[in-house]
């Protein structure tokens, strides 16, 4: 009998351990954990948040009162906001083209460059961010200004005769815009255009391509990825963008992100806020997927 | 027509080196290819043979010299204007188009007609059979069928020279001898003239009509496979390809057809056939092929060999390896020297006696035909 029990393995006493040890899946689950955790305290639950605050309406003096309603999504309605959220759809959109016509030049000259040359390019691509964004952007505003670098330049070569009225107005915006998120940009695309084997643009040539024709159906299709996850991050951050119109804008220029911002901080209306934040993050959502999927994002940006 | 494919005339190619100075990539090089010819160049790894055939490509230009094809000095013509296309090492397969688009890539240019270009790639990817494969993705293929696209994407153009730079270094030894054997029969099939760059001895011994081995920027010797592997003209030739046992010695006397060598370090002299011009005294080298040699027991007169007959010597078994066709065998050839010596395994039987075993005193003889007397290189 003795001999009989002992021949079967002792139950293991915690299954907890027994099941770390014993499953892939509850390792992987353990190990992201902490992760995990950290997301649920600070994306998911003030998202959650977010939108329970957006059925709700403004108290008179600021405060919240807990009634459900959809009256800040059907004021959202109104021409006057949606022409804000139009614009700043543009100014985003115009900002990523921006980027990619400054970018892609860059990011190309730099990956034909031999590799070490390469970091020390894309060292000076990363120092300006050792600088304060307001810094920056005070920088460019020195820049522009009517008697500013630009303008004294360009009158000094006589190359205008009055001075450029570009700060605070949206050219402006713009330009501030498309220099802040020129790195998010060029750093995919770099990636995407270094992992091309020169062998490919050889076989081009070889099969009678011209540079150019070269260019058009070989690089650019092969740097795609890059483009698209660059695009993805300039234009997300871009479409909720305030500093740079509040400051380079003046007070003419106003975007989605200005609009949510000054709900919350100047207006105390949380709700309508709130429910402005839905709608930025629903449109960058919606336009992200289509453009995305569009261009075949996916497997290829994973490669 | 002009008389040659591709001829190289005195080409150098000299590339700046990143630690200063210049490598000379490729130093004077001469070469005519006919028309049809299965042509390769030989040669280690950095002995200028890929150097050479990217300036026949376009994709390099030579220091100085020129390259005509078909007869036509190219100068600095760029690889779009040239009427050759290359097979790359890496394939270079455009990874983000279909397979009937990378074939069809090169007549899109050229501005072939829609319906041509479809009968055409259609053709082309019948010749390499993948029939078939046209809508799928470069990614979904073998490293054979790649291959094949690489091929059919190059020969769908008909050019007059088709380059191919080691095509079949990434597959593996039964899949290349396979595609060793279809890529010469395909070349047949064309006629279009083929330039072939390996490091793989055996693979140009089996496919070229033509070699040209090369070292150091160097073509040392152009010729049939035969020429080269039984009538090296050096000590690096006859090295690189095949494998070989050098002896060193001296000239002793020089017959109109043979040249008798006194070999260093013994009282022996072999007689063997001179490659080059020698002048009695002269240091030289020997170079005696393994499966050239042959071993006999202790009666060397029943076969009609005296001991005194030229290059007939006794010799001790050092050790044996049995590797099926042949047996391997090291032999103490005498004054410190080592031979390899191959012997085809002609009969079956499981005797142990008839095999060598270590230590077997016996003969080895080598006809002086085998005995190749080369000049010691400075």
């Amino acid at each position: 009998m003795a001999a009989e029990t002992s021949s079967v393995s002792p139950a293991p006493r915690f299954s907890l351990i027994r099941q770390l040890r014993e499953s892939p899946h509850a390792q992987g689950l353990a190990l992201i954990s902490p992760t995990l955790i950290y997301l649920l305290f600070t994306l998911v639950l003030p998202l959650l948040l977010v939108v329970v605050l957006s059925f709700m309406t403004r108290g008179p003096y600021g405060n919240i009162i807990y009634r459900v309603n959809l009256g800040n999504y059907t004021r959202l309605m109104d021409t006057l906001y949606l022409r804000i959220l139009g614009y700043s759809l543009l100014t985003a959109a115009l900002t990523t083209i921006g980027t990619i016509l400054i970018g892609y030049p860059l990011a190309y000259y730099i990956a034909r460059t031999p590799p070490r040359q390469r970091s020390v390019y894309l060292f000076l691509i990363l120092v300006p961010f050792w600088t304060n964004f307001i810094i920056r952007i005070y920088a460019w505003i020195m820049i522009l200004r009517t008697e500013g670098l630009l303008n004294s330049f360009l009158l000094k070569i006589g190359f205008i005769q009055a001075p450029l009225d570009i700060l605070y107005t949206p050219t402006a915006v713009l330009i501030g815009m498309v220099y802040e998120f020129l790195p998010f940009m060029v750093l995919p695309l770099y990636t995407s255009l270094e992992k091309i084997e020169p062998a490919q643009l050889e076989a081009a040539a070889d099969l009678g391509a011209r540079p150019f024709m070269a260019f058009l159906r070989v690089t650019l299709p092969l740097s795609l990825p890059g483009m698209i996850a660059g695009s993805i991050l300039v234009f997300i951050p871009a479409m909720g963008m305030f500093v740079v119109p509040d400051l380079m804008g003046g007070a003419k220029t106003i975007l989605v992100g200005n609009l949510i911002r000054n709900q919350f901080l100047t207006a105390r209306d949380w709700p309508f806020g709130a429910a402005a934040s839905m709608l930025l993050l629903i449109l960058t959502l919606i336009f992200t997927l289509f453009y995305t999927r569009r261009a075949g994002f996916g497997e290829e940006l994973l490669v | 027509m002009s008389q040659f494919a591709v001829e190289l005339r005195d080409v150098v190619k000299r590339f700046p080196n990143p630690g200063g100075g210049e490598i000379i990539a490729v130093n004077h090089a001469t070469l005519q290819i006919n028309h049809g010819e299965f042509f390769s160049l030989l040669g280690p790894s950095g002995c200028g043979k890929t150097t050479s055939l990217r300036m026949v490509a376009g994709f390099e230009w030579p220091t100085s010299g020129e390259i005509f094809i078909d007869g036509k000095p190219m100068g600095r013509t760029p690889p779009f204007l040239r009427p050759v296309n290359t097979v790359f090492q890496s394939y270079a397969l455009f990874q983000h188009m279909t397979i009937f688009q990378n074939v069809a890539f090169g007549l899109e240019m050229e501005g072939v007609s829609r319906e041509e270009t479809r009968r055409r790639v259609e053709a082309a990817l019948e010749m390499v059979q993948l029939t078939g494969m046209g809508s799928r993705k470069p990614r979904q293929l073998s490293g054979g069928q790649q291959q094949r696209v690489a091929l059919a994407r190059a020969l769908v153009k008909r050019p007059a020279v088709l380059l191919l730079d080691e095509p079949l270094g990434a597959l593996d030894l039964k899949l290349r001898k396979e595609m060793q054997l279809e890529l010469k029969a395909l070349q047949e099939q064309v006629g279009i003239t083929f330039i072939y760059v390996t490091h793989d001895q055996e693979e140009a011994l089996t496919m070229s009509d033509r070699i040209a081995v090369m070292n150091k920027g160097n073509v040392l010797q152009i010729g049939a496979p035969v020429e080269i592997y039984e009538r090296p003209n050096c000590r690096f030739v006859a090295d690189f390809i095949g494998e070989t046992n050098f002896l060193f010695g001296k000239v002793k006397a020089i017959d109109p057809d043979f040249v008798t060598v006194s070999l260093h370090g013994s009282e022996r002299e072999l007689v063997g056939i001179p490659l080059g011009k020698f002048y009695s005294g002269q240091e030289v080298v020997v170079s005696v092929r393994p499966e050239k040699m042959r071993i006999f027991d202790d009666t060397p007169l029943k076969i009609g060999v005296t001991p005194n007959q030229p290059n007939c010597f006794p010799i001790r078994i050092i050790n044996t390896m049995y590797i099926g066709s042949d047996t391997r065998i090291v032999i103490d050839f005498g004054g410190g020297t080592q031979l390899k010596v191959w012997e085809q395994n002609h009969l079956s039987t499981l005797d142990a006696l008839a095999y060598y075993a270590p230590g077997q005193e016996l003969w080895v003889t080598m006809r002086p035909e085998n005995v190749l007397i080369l000049p010691q290189e400075e």
